[in-house]
């Protein structure tokens, strides 16, 4: 495997509604801090990649006008996913591997709050049986944390602790939406949004944006003191139809976390894109955690939900911590689709 | 891992037509199912599968490939979905051929498709938005002018584009999997056909399909191994991405320099020093017919301007020496996501001898060539009969 690295980052100051600026606006000032974090301008950038969802922005193929937040001209070598970022920086990384490219630069960004998101999401399911009950995405994670409560997985209580301890790390995240001292049996006074969900099991609606910058091998030394390396990187998808699955597990994390080699060493710190408490529990399952491992530093998910920019922005989070020295190994993962259909788990080194 | 060969072992599509009596699910199953038994392979065998299509609203899915993951066999296993405009079916084949040549898997299948029945493309492409220019419904209205300078500015006469849409239609009749199959075309019939987006005429446009495309790419051993059992692979020998931006001024939408460049990569890559001689057939993304002169202009077939001789004097019909869109191309199937798929299915077929009807005989070294948007979104690949 060759060696590539995360060696820049930058999110926006992520909110419920930004709506004065478009996608290209809210984007612009981000790839230029990317680019400056990288120490780089445009033109060393070999190959650009993005994810989008045309959903969020109701317009069919919205990603096209948002490429001019980078300025392709001359023209560029690019390419787009309909998915969470996270599996832009994959085809980024894959283009890596063959050797030709030494920089690339991934974004990802969403506005969910033109639309009501949990019914946008109802898009995303099987359109002939699913898809006309317009079930809404709240409701199905409602279900998973139903199977893993009646299955003895997990407690409400231990899902209350997962919130109450996101919000509290994310005081120190000037990014997150949501933050702030609160505690579990506070959280449990509340009454339910969708049972067994109360809100705080829930993740905020946000609008906002990442950038991550990888770079190969010398390049990376030479433009990072302490890059970010990937040691192990790898997604797999489950079936659609929630009947066959066990909804209480995460078995293509399980899958990817075995191949991209997440037990082969002490983990420092993991950040885990779980959109909602119980999905947080059922992914440290699935992982193999032990209790020492730092999960969600920046609060995670669940203090900010960008959608198909949240599971990149765990690339970012997880790469600064290396390059600031606070951990040497540290586990990203991003997720998509209904009751974390899909999963994309990948090992980070600073050495 | 270094770069390792890619060959293209397996081909499948579905016949397109108007209404499919299937779903979504069943009709990218049904070419999927055709690539693996063309590569003599089982869903067992694949490692991963990369999807793609154009946008969602087209059949109002979103982010189908996570419904499709179980129809394509993919569970256990990462599915990739692309979305690059038209030229997607290009650029998934692209990233597919990548995950080989990375030396990440061995065996990937690779799907495009779309199902126009479900929806109404024209309309979903003419959603209005703050601050930007309307698309006039649908494509046709966004291109024409794009031909009208075209036409201004190479003096090309005006039945080129007839020549053009005569030529593929024609070929169609060769191809079992087209949608279009008019018998009875002439020259006369295009030329008297309803004039929609002056100067596109009704029968110079593409059809509205529903259709898929599917591929299965191996590494080196995987292509050596079908050679030795007799099945001949289609050696990948290079690839290429460009975009540009939508609203530049300095940007020329006819013959854009993001289409120029795609090309020039991958014929680099390729060893192909002059496209006219060392190209054997080409499969260009011909919506409208005057594209073909366009495209033959951009793509280095032909100088600036000079395009249109080449259809008039017949070099490319299945009989002329740059043979293009011998499959009938996108003016008669056009299943959008998956039509950038063809043209790069139909250029391996080619080398590999197995086009059938269509066949170009001796064809060697093929040229796939994708795009979209307003043209500044290009994909393309050379393929050859020899490794690379």
């Amino acid at each position: 495997m060759r060696d590539v690295a995360i060696i820049s980052f930058a999110q926006t100051e992520h909110q419920r509604a930004v709506s004065h600026i478009n996608e290209v606006e809210m984007l612009m000032p981000l790839l230029g801090e990317a680019l400056r974090g990288a120490g780089i301008g445009k033109d060393r950038v070999d190959f650009v990649c993005s994810g989008s969802s045309d959903y969020l922005a109701g317009q069919p193929f919205s990603f096209v006008m948002t490429l001019d937040a980078f300025g392709p001209w001359p023209p560029i070598s690019e390419s787009h996913v309909d998915m969470d970022g996270a599996w832009a920086l994959y085809e980024a990384w894959v283009k890596m591997q063959m050797g030709h490219i030494d920089v690339a630069l991934i974004y990802a960004y969403g506005k969910s709050s033109p639309g009501e998101i949990r019914r946008v999401l109802s898009r995303q399911l099987d359109p002939y049986y699913l898809g006309p009950l317009w079930v809404d995405s709240v409701s199905l994670a409602a279900l998973q944390a139903r199977c893993g409560l009646e299955a003895g997985a997990f407690t409400v209580e231990q899902m209350a602790e997962v919130a109450a301890a996101r919000r509290r790390q994310a005081k120190s995240n000037p990014f997150a939406q949501l933050s702030g001292d609160v505690d579990a049996s506070t959280l449990l006074a509340q009454e339910e949004f969708v049972a067994p969900l109360r809100k705080h099991d829930c993740p905020p609606i946000t609008d906002g944006a990442a950038v991550v910058v990888l770079a190969a091998g010398d390049v990376a030394r030479e433009l990072c003191e302490r890059p970010a390396w990937i040691r192990g990187i790898d997604h797999r998808i489950e079936p659609h139809a929630l009947g066959v699955r066990d909804l209480t597990r995460s078995v293509s994390t399980e899958q990817a976390a075995a191949r991209a080699g997440v037990g082969e060493g002490k983990v420092d710190v993991v950040e885990l894109h779980a959109p909602f408490t119980h999905q947080e529990l059922i992914l440290r399952e699935a992982l193999a955690l032990d209790d020492a491992v730092v999960v969600n530093p920046s609060g995670g998910a669940l203090c900010a939900n960008p959608i198909m920019a949240a599971g990149l922005i765990r690339f970012g989070e997880a790469a600064s911590r290396i390059w600031r020295g606070e951990a040497d190994r540290a586990v990203a993962h991003a997720t998509s689709g209904p009751c974390l259909q899909q999963n994309l788990v990948c090992v980070l080194e600073g050495a | 891992m270094g770069s390792e060969r890619v060959a293209v072992v397996g081909i499948g599509q579905t016949k397109h037509q108007a209404t499919a009596d299937c779903s979504i699910a069943g009709l990218v199953r049904q070419a999927a199912q055709r690539a693996l038994d063309d590569a003599q392979m089982t869903w067992s065998d694949i490692d991963a599968v990369v999807i793609g299509k154009a946008p969602d609203f087209f059949e109002g899915v979103m982010m189908p490939e996570l419904y499709l993951a179980d129809a394509l066999g993919a569970t256990g296993k990462p599915m990739f979905r692309v979305h690059t405009a038209g030229s997607v079916g290009g650029s998934t084949a692209i990233v597919a051929q990548d995950l080989v040549a990375a030396g990440i898997h061995e065996r990937v299948l690779t799907v495009a498709f779309e199902k126009q029945s479900e929806s109404e493309a024209m309309w979903a492409l003419s959603v209005a938005m703050p601050f930007q220019p309307p698309m006039h419904a649908g494509a046709g209205g966004y291109f024409a002018p794009h031909i009208r300078a075209y036409i201004r500015r190479s003096g090309a006469p005006d039945h080129i584009g007839i020549l053009v849409a005569l030529k593929d239609r024609l070929n169609a009749l060769k191809n079992p999997y087209a949608h279009l199959h008019e018998e009875g075309i002439t020259f006369e019939s295009v030329k008297d056909s309803i004039m929609l987006w002056d100067p596109i005429r009704y029968s110079e446009t593409c059809p509205s399909s529903d259709g898929a495309c599917a591929m299965v790419l191996t590494n080196e051993k995987g292509g050596d191994a079908a050679a030795a059992d007799g099945r001949k692979p289609a050696w990948v020998r290079g690839t290429a991405f460009r975009s540009e931006p939508t609203m530049f001024a300095g940007r020329d939408q006819v013959n854009p320099r993001g289409g120029q460049e795609c090309a020039a990569d991958v014929y680099r890559q390729a060893g192909i020093v002059d496209p006219r001689r060392d190209v054997d057939v080409v499969e260009m993304y011909v919506p409208f017919s005057w594209f073909e002169p366009m495209w033959l202009e951009n793509l280095g077939f032909a100088a600036e301007g000079e395009g249109w001789k080449l259809v008039e004097d017949g070099v490319t019909q299945m009989d002329g020496d740059l043979p293009v869109n011998c499959s009938g191309g996108v003016l008669s199937s056009n299943p959008i996501g998956a039509s950038g798929m063809l043209r790069f299915a139909e250029a391996a077929l080619q080398v590999r001898g197995q086009a059938g009807e269509h066949q170009v005989d001796g064809a060697r070294t093929a040229v796939g060539h994708a795009y979209g948007g307003g043209s500044q979104f290009f994909a393309m690949w050379v393929v050859g009969d020899e490794k690379p």
